[in-house]
């Protein structure tokens, strides 16, 4: 007698009759919403109607639902719907910025905007776009924020692990300090740097000043951000390396923060992100220059936020156009330091078995120095079939 | 600047001797005047009900007690006739020469097994003359070998459960401890990886003297020399009752409430 095997059932398929419920239920809303918004009582914009016509379809798709199937179903899905929503919402914003920044600036991008810079800019010239560019505002911000993104990180590792590792007293006046800081404005950040440096005449316009204001500004984020990968790292890991006989110091250099690697790494990378963007503290610190000035230590500096918004405000229709291309420029360098994050924070199996290739035949050669020629082929042969079974 | 020779693994195995310990975590009083001796090459098990003291006791004979915040302690532990309290050891040295393995397994995860098994000696950074034989004899001796050879480049959590914890036990074998203790190390795991370490245990116990603390009645009885059990009234520390032969306390012991616990009848 053949097995007989029972129809296999998945309870929770969303199938034809609920996607006729959702789109009957969108259907009739809308229509509802459009009789009483625009034709009874004469209401009017787009905003109001979308608004309305989601407020009503939940409220006929939860009615709906609760009559066919079931008032929990309903409570379930209109719940699932409102979530979908939200997560839709949020990428499609992003993706509209992003998008829109592109469409209006990649368009707009040509091999001179990374080579020159505004020296040459003049308004009556009608090949404009071909003599002038960005190069001293990508120049500026790389080293700004990179100048800052070394100081701070650093700082904040060694913060984070005070508050987490160390503990004692004074944690908690610390991490209400750097929980305070990060509501600072960051005009205020650089006003603070303008009025204590540039005010006091101890120092002129410079990317370093620029680079100080930055490091004050994103040293909470990457701190805060930094000390909750550190609570993650189970406490079991911290044990078991104190059995072992390792000091404090060896078990978070060596286990607490490789564990927590990729967080960090994250962290750090939305600390610079949001140092690329900040333009209120360029103001009175890098200050702005329309010449290319390599050295962050002397002297004014472009930054892209700030020739971005040079650019905006002027009535110049070229110079909107290098602006959208500027916002372009700036996108794509957050989003390669985002890319970046992602690459470095992997786990590093792969590099580790590289890395054990190569110690393994370094080591086989150094044990067998006199024949080495000979030898270090027939090795490497051999270590290369034994890695790859 | 620790000597080489001093922590290999032939160094041997050495008895532990606790007198009077008492132990408070904050102002309350968890352990009082246990005394205990743990004789050179054999495996003691401390049994009794949860909440009794048995691990605390056993983070005592390491120092990883004093670690937790409000901890504090009194009475003496005696590695071989030094008092590894009386300030001539330092922590971490204690802690090489006594080793321990937890009930949750917890390899290094940001390590392959390789690093793992050497993990304790580069965190001291003691030289290695040999680095894989020495990955090969402590995996072997926590019959870990056959099943992790080809693998060593894994990232340790690549594992199974009951094979971390033997990585655990290698990694710990590794520094050479005279003393390993292991607190409940096989209540995560499942009978087959329990059986396992089990025969892990019995086979180390010529080199390192092991102290384990089990919840497994069976097991202290399968894997121990000596017994200990330890019980804690209400509102009371923990203090131990009975420590003996396994045979007789699980045969013939003398206190009624020894008798009563091992057959199952309370806690």
């Amino acid at each position: 007698m053949p097995r007989r095997i029972g129809t296999p059932l998945r309870p929770r398929d969303f199938g034809l009759a609920d996607v006729g419920i959702l789109v009957a239920s969108l259907f009739s809303s809308f229509l509802l919403v459009w009789v009483v918004f625009y034709q009874l009582t004469l209401l009017s914009g787009g905003f109001g109607f979308l608004v309305c016509w989601y407020g009503s379809f939940l409220t006929l798709y939860w009615t709906v639902t609760s009559q066919i199937i079931d008032r929990r179903v309903a409570t379930d899905r209109v719940f699932s719907t409102l979530v979908i929503t939200g997560a839709s919402l949020v990428v499609g914003i992003v993706a509209f910025i992003v998008g829109w920044v592109t469409w209006k600036g990649a368009t707009h991008v040509r091999a001179n905007f990374f080579t020159k810079d505004m020296s040459h800019f003049s308004p009556a010239d009608p090949h404009v776009l071909n003599k002038i560019g960005v190069a001293h505002a990508i120049v500026g911000t790389v080293e700004q924020v990179g100048i800052a993104a070394a100081i701070a990180i650093p700082v904040a590792v060694v913060t984070a692990v005070f508050l987490n590792e160390v503990g004692g007293r004074g944690t908690r006046l610390v991490r209400t300090v750097v929980t305070a800081m990060s509501g600072l404005p960051s005009i205020v950040a650089g006003v603070f740097i303008y009025s204590i440096l540039v005010e006091t005449s101890l120092s002129h316009y410079a990317g370093f000043l620029a680079s100080l204001a930055l490091f004050i500004l994103i040293l909470p984020s990457v701190t805060r951000t930094t000390e909750e990968v550190l609570r993650i790292v189970p406490g079991g890991l911290r044990e078991a390396s104190l059995a072992l006989g390792a000091s404090e110091f060896r078990t978070v250099w060596s286990v607490v923060l490789p564990t927590a690697r990729s967080g960090m790494i994250t962290a750090s990378l939305l600390g610079i992100a949001i140092a690329v963007g900040e333009t209120a503290p360029l103001f009175f610190t890098a200050f702005g220059n329309n010449n290319m000035n390599p050295n962050p230590l002397h002297g004014a500096q472009q930054a892209l936020p700030l020739v971005l918004l040079d650019f905006v405000r002027t009535p110049q229709g070229a110079l909107v156009n290098l602006a959208y291309a500027t916002a372009f420029i700036l996108l794509s360098l957050v989003l390669i330091l985002f890319v970046l994050a992602r690459v470095l924070g992997r786990p590093r199996t792969k590099k580790a078995v590289w890395r054990a290739r190569l110690r393994s035949l370094t080591q086989r050669s150094k044990t067998s120095e006199i024949d080495l020629p000979k030898n270090v082929l027939m090795m490497s042969a051999t270590s290369i079939q034994k890695e790859s079974p | 600047m620790t000597s080489d020779d001093s922590l290999s693994l032939t160094r041997g195995a050495a008895g532990l001797v606790a007198t009077d310990v008492c132990a408070w975590f904050g102002g309350r009083l968890v352990l009082e005047n246990v005394s205990l001796g743990m004789p050179r090459s054999t495996v003691t098990a401390l049994i009794g009900p949860s909440g009794c003291g048995k691990s605390t006791f056993l983070r005592i004979l390491n120092r990883m007690h004093e670690l937790v915040p409000g901890a504090q302690l009194a009475g003496s532990v005696e590695l071989d006739g030094t008092d590894i309290y009386a300030g001539r050891l330092r922590a971490t040295d204690t802690r090489r020469h006594i080793g321990m393995v937890f009930q949750k397994p917890n390899p290094f995860p940001a390590m392959s097994i390789y690093d793992n098994v050497l993990a304790g000696l580069k965190f001291s950074r003691i030289p290695v003359a040999d680095r894989d034989a020495l990955v090969e004899m402590s995996l072997s001796k926590a019959g870990l070998w056959n099943e992790a050879k080809n693998r060593l480049r894994e990232l340790g959590g690549a594992l199974s459960g009951g094979q971390q914890q033997r990585l655990c036990i290698a990694r710990a074998l590794a520094v050479g401890p005279r003393v390993l203790l292991m607190d409940e190390p096989c209540s995560a795991l499942d009978p087959t990886s329990t059986a396992r370490i089990e025969q892990t245990i019995a086979e180390i116990a010529d080199d390192v003297t092991v102290v384990i603390v089990t919840h497994n009645m069976q097991q202290a009885q399968r894997v121990s020399d000596t017994c200990a059990f330890f019980l804690a009234a209400e509102n009371e520390p923990g203090r131990i009752i009975e420590a003996g032969p396994t045979d007789v306390i699980f045969s013939n012991p003398n206190d009624a409430r020894t008798m009563d616990y091992v057959h199952g009848r309370f806690g």
